[in-house]
């Protein structure tokens, strides 16, 4: 019970910290918007995808990319608590480091799903066709998504000294997830070299963004699709456990 | 349970360094315990052992009745702590950081208001305990976070350099916060200091700390007792007849010359002054400034050590820099 009023007010704080954070809410709209305008209505690629435009296609994918960068940047939480002090309030509680570790990623979680959302409100102001239904179910998925990429910056922070060195080895995984998912351009079929399509395989968000895309374009993408939906979010939930463990881990040793 | 800490030959090694050297203390429930030293004695380090931040190299503790290492948890319900450096939420709320608090520490859901409202009350803080503490000074951080290891009624309170970088107004604050917590709640308080009067002031009993050992402790008027006594220093325009004079007539054997005067240890410095002046005056010597200095903790220290506490002013002026630091980078 103290264990998950101590999980509760973790995540809590997370999501109060992100709330307050204007600065940070506004600026979310700007990089997603940017994609989609400029580059969703600029480039002109031939689609091997008949029935869907260029803007349809990456509309799924740049909700994956802002899940993704959202949820690595979090990180910066544990560097944050730990330069300000709060860190050490939370490790001297009588507090597993399992929960704590569950309060700040599914807080920070939250956080990057109601980026999601933002972007979501995005798309239907760009004209995107999208309905409620698609949104309820939406909502769900992102936070599965975001579970693991969550987890992943939570760890990295964690063995990290300074801002710099975490914002330097961010954006060496950032940009090889982002680009090997297939959020901007298909990365199947016989064009495609070999080895470009095995590590695209090899990176769980390419299925997070398969799901994405499962759901929002639903039926036009059906005949596209890597895999059903259910195998998608299978994955994505082995890769969440896995990360979830590691992280645990990393928190477990951290002092 | 009168020792409500018991350490046994507690170490903590790093590689060759003895930060903390097979340390022998008990702390009776219910007393002030100061540890007294200078920056690197080791005092934060038997802190975070006793806190369970850090795991000794070797030796054991207990706080409580619980064993630091194998009882942690228990160990952690029952302590609350001030760190030496800020630790609260600086984009939370005052009443925030303490609900946060509550909340990890297992306070009852139905009794957290009235404990917060008393903290906040007992630490003068309740006026602005709905603002931001990014908005609070550096005094009202500290005292927020005195307010805060009290809500889970904890057994002993830990203050690592309570008053490190305050002004000497909001030092007389927390030392009187400290001392009505003390009374108020019952609980034992444990407290490093470089300072000598805060541990004067605050402490029953003082551990005085060196290179990761205890070499005195005591009481501090027991403490000053084991020194000589009081401490003349005279001024004189011929201190070599004055030394003379002073040890083959009055038959004072404890003085000897300190730069360009002279210093003389007595039991009865009081009524020594006139008579040290009168045989000066006597002998033709001109006295030009006499002073009677009662011992104090800094000569305690220079007893046992050697050497003077003096607080290392770099380290704290450093502080205040990285403090204003933090500040601008927000």
């Amino acid at each position: 019970m103290t264990e998950l009023r101590g999980f509760y007010t973790l995540w809590l704080r997370e999501v109060k910290r992100y709330l307050r954070d204007r600065v940070r809410i506004v600026s979310s709209f700007v990089t997603p918007l940017l994609w989609l305008v400029i580059f969703g209505t600029g480039v002109r690629l031939s689609l091997p995808y008949p029935g869907l435009n260029y803007q349809q296609y990456i509309f799924p994918g740049i909700i994956g990319q802002t899940l993704l960068f959202t949820s690595m940047f979090m990180g910066i939480s544990v560097l944050w608590d730990r330069e300000f002090g709060f860190m050490k309030e939370i490790l001297v509680a009588p507090i597993s480091r399992t929960w704590v570790f569950l309060g700040k990623m599914i807080g920070d979680s939250t956080d990057a799903v109601i980026q999601g959302i933002i972007v979501f409100v995005l798309g239907l102001l760009l004209g995107i066709k999208l309905n409620i239904f698609t949104f309820l179910e939406l909502l769900p998925i992102m936070l599965l998504v975001t579970f693991g990429l969550v987890s992943i910056g939570l760890t990295l922070a964690s063995f990290m000294g300074s801002l710099e060195g975490f914002g330097t080895i961010q954006s060496f995984i950032n940009l090889p997830l982002f680009f090997l998912s297939g959020a901007l351009f298909p990365l199947r079929g016989a064009s495609i070299p070999n080895w470009l399509q095995i590590a695209s395989r090899l990176n769980p968000l390419t299925y997070a963004v398969d799901a994405l895309r499962n759901v929002i374009l639903g039926g036009a993408w059906t005949p596209f699709q890597i895999q059903p939906l259910w195998m998608d979010l299978g994955i994505v939930g082995l890769f969440d456990l896995i990360m979830i463990i590691i992280g645990t881990w990393a928190f477990t040793r951290m002092k | 349970m009168t020792h409500i800490i018991e350490t046994h030959q507690l170490t903590k090694a790093y590689n060759s360094l003895k930060a903390v050297d097979k340390l022998d203390i008990t702390v009776e429930s219910g007393e002030i315990f100061g540890l007294l030293g200078p920056n690197g004695a080791g005092k934060t380090t038997t802190i975070s052992m006793l806190c369970t931040i850090l795991k000794p190299t070797s030796g054991t503790a207990t706080v409580n009745g619980f064993d630091i290492v194998k009882e942690a948890m228990q160990v952690r319900k029952s302590i609350g702590i001030v760190f030496q450096d800020p630790s609260v939420d600086d984009r939370m709320t005052g009443r925030e950081n303490l609900l946060m608090h509550a909340n990890l520490y297992g306070v009852p859901t139905s009794e957290q208001n009235n404990r917060i409202n008393n903290v906040l009350k007992l630490v003068e803080l309740e006026e602005r305990a709905d603002d931001l503490t990014r908005t609070y000074s550096g005094g009202m951080r500290r005292r927020l976070e005195l307010a805060r290891g009290l809500i889970h009624y904890p057994k002993v309170l830990f203050l690592d350099e309570p008053t490190i970088g305050l002004d000497p107004q909001t030092r007389d604050h927390v030392w009187k916060y400290v001392r009505e917590l003390k009374e108020a709640h019952d609980i034992t308080v444990v407290l490093t200091t470089h300072y000598m009067d805060e541990a004067d002031r605050l402490s029953d009993r003082i551990a005085i700390m060196d290179y990761g050992k205890i070499i005195a402790l005591d009481t501090s008027s027991k403490l000053k007792e084991t020194l000589e006594g009081d401490v003349i220093t005279v001024k004189a325009d011929n201190l070599e007849a004055l030394l003379s004079v002073i040890t083959e007539k009055m038959g004072l054997q404890k003085a000897h010359m300190v730069d360009d005067a002279l210093e003389i240890t007595v039991q009865n410095g009081k009524s020594l002054l006139p008579r040290i002046v009168d045989m000066a005056t006597q002998n033709k010597i001109y006295v030009e400034s006499i002073r009677l200095r009662e011992p104090n903790l800094e000569d305690v220290f220079l007893h046992y050590t050697g050497r003077t506490i003096r607080p290392d002013t770099t380290k704290e002026l450093h502080g205040l820099a990285e403090a204003r630091r933090r500040a601008a980078a927000r």
